[in-house]
């Protein structure tokens, strides 16, 4: 594997009335688990479907109704674990978190505090600009997802659907190693990228499939680099924590906001109390969820109902196994085998069906150019259909053969953005377009040559300023590109003119 | 550790179980009593040993990723103190 390696990025400084700060930011990012039925209990996790219809009567918390945990949703956090070069706890175990509220009707969700399936890892956050972030992983765990409470239906009451009660979530816990709210957003982005490569989390933030937690502290310049050393959290601020946010713009919003009323607070000689926080995006402000406060008090202890999971390494080593090429991996290689630009590797490999595309289309041609076309004329044009890779008219080896075209002069990069627009609007075949509708280059110096003769003898006047001025041959060429149609060979016609003209 | 009234209190509240005030002085008095027997257990030498979790040897039982449950919704719904519309109704909780 190419070695990527990174210079860390400046950390954000918000510059206040006593001087400059930072931020220090920690995410809990809790992650939908890519299966097909719930954590303990065989509902379906499917979205959208009618309400309080993927429920079993564990869902709904009936009594006398025990706990069997899917297999599937373990696998899947392992492979994640893997994913984020982890280490895996062969022995995990869960507990109770207990709290009443109306769309967990246990009145405790199942969870993992004191022994996670997961334990340290590793991100490596790259910024765009060539500084990358390491961010370590404190664990992973698993744990049930509650129900959803819809507040607009009526003005008295609240309407509760219990589909997603019971869905396996992982939640990703960081170190609190992220220094901005753009940091913060390139780790989501990050952690989303990771596992949808494994298949597992959609990271579909819209429908809640991916929502963060995001603790904000700020200090001086230099306080952080006295926690690292000792990793003694006293250096740092008192820290809040912004709940329960799907969106990377308000992630960033909010971490903004709240650093500068965190840093108001103490330069007005107050104290920043630690409390959890709700963003309004409408109001573009935190406020705190005081009646949370007291509901803090989860009680956990070891879930009665759950033997502690036991797991083998075989199994885990099975499933490192078949782990696929991960997006730091694909993008080296990118850049070593196709000689690709670090900025098109990391276009190419944010999504994993973008990557699996470029390759289709790469193979047996010129991965540069094939890039070239992927990135700036597909995605382009996608874009302005508003489509995604997977349902691009398009197919990825007929952008191969558009690539060959040219690669084989058979057509011009001019001619072949029309082969490409036909191709893309009419669902045919690029070497039948070319073909058909007579597109192919003319390379045939004799025709080329006739052409160039005829535009030199109908415009003397032309002729005689081009040989005073060199620079004129231009016009030439373009009345010869134009008089065939596009057609011929560019670089043809130039040295022609040229020789033609005397120049 | 001793519980007070207070903290029998709160115990209470966040179990969501209502205690009248003139029972909670005997409350509190059998947490103490409980918890007097649980640090007695906490008397014995337990040094490297395992805590165990089964008296009997056994494995957590799994299911495979299969959906085998659901579509019910009359039934889930069925002792809802208030339905309307496939979804529980419940008095407004918002944050």
């Amino acid at each position: 594997m190419l070695d990527l390696t990174y210079d860390a990025p400046k950390p954000k400084t918000i510059a206040g009335a006593t001087g400059d700060w930072e931020l220090v930011i920690g995410l809990e990012v809790h992650a939908q688990v890519a299966t097909a039925a719930k954590l303990f209990s065989g509902a379906s996790t499917q979205f959208g479907a009618e309400p309080n219809s993927n429920v079993s009567f564990i869902d709904a918390g009936m009594p006398g109704m025990l706990p069997v945990i899917n297999e599937g949703c373990v696998a899947q956090a392992v492979r994640t674990g893997l994913g984020l070069k982890a280490q895996i706890n062969l022995r995990s175990a869960f507990d109770r978190k207990n709290y009443f509220y109306p769309d967990l009707p246990q009145g405790y969700q199942i969870s993992q505090l004191y022994h996670p399936i997961v334990g340290e890892g590793e991100v490596l956050v790259e910024m765009g600009d060539g500084t990358a972030r390491l961010v370590r992983i404190e664990r992973i765990h698993l744990e049930q997802d509650a129900g959803k409470s819809i507040h607009d239906m009526d003005p008295h009451m609240s309407f509760v659907d219990l589909n997603r009660t019971g869905v396996a979530l992982m939640e990703i816990v960081s170190r609190p190693d992220i220094r901005g709210p753009e940091e913060a957003a390139a780790y989501v982005g990050k952690l989303r990228q990771i596992m949808r490569y494994l298949g597992t989390c959609d990271g579909n933030m819209q429908n809640g499939n991916l929502r963060a937690d995001v603790n904000v502290s700020v200090c001086r310049p230099g306080d952080y680099e006295k926690y690292q050393q000792t990793q003694d959290f006293s250096h740092l601020g008192t820290r809040c924590e912004i709940k329960n946010m799907n969106s990377m713009r308000f992630i960033q919003m909010a971490i903004d906001y709240e650093a500068r009323r965190q840093i108001a607070l103490l330069e007005d000689g107050k104290d920043v109390v630690q409390e959890t926080r709700l963003f309004d995006p409408d109001k573009v402000e935190t406020r705190s969820m005081r009646s949370k406060e007291e509901a803090h008090d989860y009680r956990y202890f070891p879930c009665p109902d759950l033997l502690p999971l036991e797991i083998e390494q075989d199994w885990v080593d099975d499933i490192a196994s078949g782990l696929p090429e991960l997006p730091d991996e694909k993008k080296a290689r990118f850049i070593r085998d196709f000689g690709l630009s670090d900025y098109d590797a990391s276009v190419l490999t944010a999504d994993v069906d973008n990557a699996a595309f470029f390759e289709a289309a790469a193979e047996g041609t010129d991965g540069k150019l094939a890039a070239n076309w992927v990135i700036n004329e597909l995605f382009g044009r996608l874009k302005k259909d508003d489509r995604t890779i997977s349902d691009s008219p398009i197919s990825a080896p007929r952008i191969g053969q558009i690539v060959r075209l040219i690669k084989s002069d058979a057509i011009s990069g001019k001619i072949a953005k029309d082969v490409f627009e036909i191709a893309y609007t009419s669902d045919r075949d690029p070497e039948e377009i070319v073909e058909t509708e007579g597109l192919k280059q003319v390379t045939d110096t004799g025709a080329i040559e006739a052409a160039v003769d005829e535009i030199i003898a109908a415009n003397p006047a032309q002729v005689e300023k081009a040989k005073a001025n060199p620079k004129l041959a231009g016009w030439f060429v373009g009345q010869v590109m134009k008089a065939t149609g596009g057609k011929a060979n560019p670089k043809a016609v130039n040295d022609l003119v040229t020789a033609k003209l005397g120049l | 550790m001793s519980i007070d009234v207070e903290t029998a209190r709160k115990v209470a509240h966040l179990a969501r179980i209502r205690v009248e005030e003139e029972d909670l002085p005997a409350l509190a008095g059998e947490f103490n009593a409980i918890l007097g027997f649980i640090e007695q257990l906490g008397e014995v030498d337990v040094e490297g040993v395992e805590p165990m979790v089964s008296v009997t040897p056994m494995r957590l039982k799994r299911r495979d990723d299969v959906v085998t449950d659901g579509n019910q919704q009359a039934a889930v719904l069925k002792n809802a103190p208030d339905a309307r519309e496939g979804f529980f109704a419940v008095p407004k909780v918002v944050e």
